[in-house]
């Protein structure tokens, strides 16, 4: 099994990203709607907040179902 | 719609004994409209889809009430359980018929080709091509080889789990640690996060 060149360069970024202290999709789940909340008032985010968004950077579902979230709550904010 | 609490809302649908249809009926309501800005713009999302999806969320949610941790409004908690089950299914239909042993046997069995030896740049990307594969192929298990490489082919995270027999945050786990185990490898190699990020242009 190998690993063409343009999925080489994406795990070479994914690594790039990799932090030991990640926490995983479903733990993800549980911080979302605070998080979105915050992003969509344009209120400070606290960084143990913030931290746990970092998921977002390394998982491209849970990045698409925040901005899908997102979009969700921003027209809801706005009536 | 009434105007709820967060534990009013709790306890209209999960306080002792049954739910209150009412609060049912607009949590419903909630997560039908939640779903229709989330899914906006897509076209598999249609009317059928979004009534299937606010039934299948309605479930979900009242399954799920004892999880939602009270920091954020419950309809906010609400719609993202709603969003995870569309998207969910949106994925699943898509990936519906493919086999990950198939996905991740039909892979380039080579390294890309060899460069030049004279061009410095190229020798600096073909030792971090060499650390990778070589941590690929010896230093990862089967499973977080197999899960690594669908994910990067696009299966989505659910389908990959349910063939691998895994929850998602079981999945995930596999992945970081084979992701650290890569990040480990360059680092013994004494390559830079620099020299990763030049060589893939990041």
């Amino acid at each position: 099994m190998s690993l063409s060149p343009e999925e080489l360069r994406e795990l070479a970024r994914f690594v790039l990203l990799t932090k030991p202290d990640e926490i995983g999709c479903d733990d993800w789940l549980g911080y979302a709607p605070s998080y979105a909340e915050m992003v969509a008032a344009r209120q400070p985010v606290p960084e143990p907040l913030r931290k746990a968004a970092e998921h977002l950077d390394v998982c491209p579902e849970c990045a698409e179902e925040f901005r899908a979230l997102l979009a969700a709550l921003t027209e809801d904010a706005a009536g | 719609m009434t105007e709820r609490t967060n534990e009013v809302w709790l306890q209209s649908l999960g306080g002792s004994g049954a739910a209150d249809e009412t609060a049912v009926a607009e949590l419903r309501e909630v997560l039908r409209r939640g779903l229709r800005r989330a899914l906006a713009g897509r076209a598999a999302a249609d009317d059928g889809f979004i009534e299937d999806m606010t039934q299948e969320g309605v479930l979900k949610v009242l399954d799920g009430l004892v999880t939602f941790r009270g920091d954020s409004r419950f309809t906010s908690w609400a719609i993202t359980v709603a969003v995870r089950v569309a998207f969910t299914e949106l994925r699943r239909a898509r990936w519906r018929d493919v086999s990950l042993d198939r996905l991740v046997e039909d892979a380039p069995a080579r390294l890309p080709t060899a460069t030049p030896a004279d061009d410095p740049s190229q020798d600096a990307r073909q030792t971090i091509l060499a650390v990778m594969h070589g941590v690929i192929e010896t230093g990862l298990t089967d499973r977080q080889r197999q899960a690594l490489v669908a994910e990067l082919r696009g299966m989505p995270q659910a389908e990959i789990a349910a063939q691998m027999g895994l929850t998602r945050n079981a999945l995930y786990k596999l992945t970081h640690d084979a992701r650290q185990s890569l990040k480990r490898g360059l680092e013994a190699a004494g390559i830079s996060g620099d020299e990763v990020r030049v060589t893939f242009d990041l």
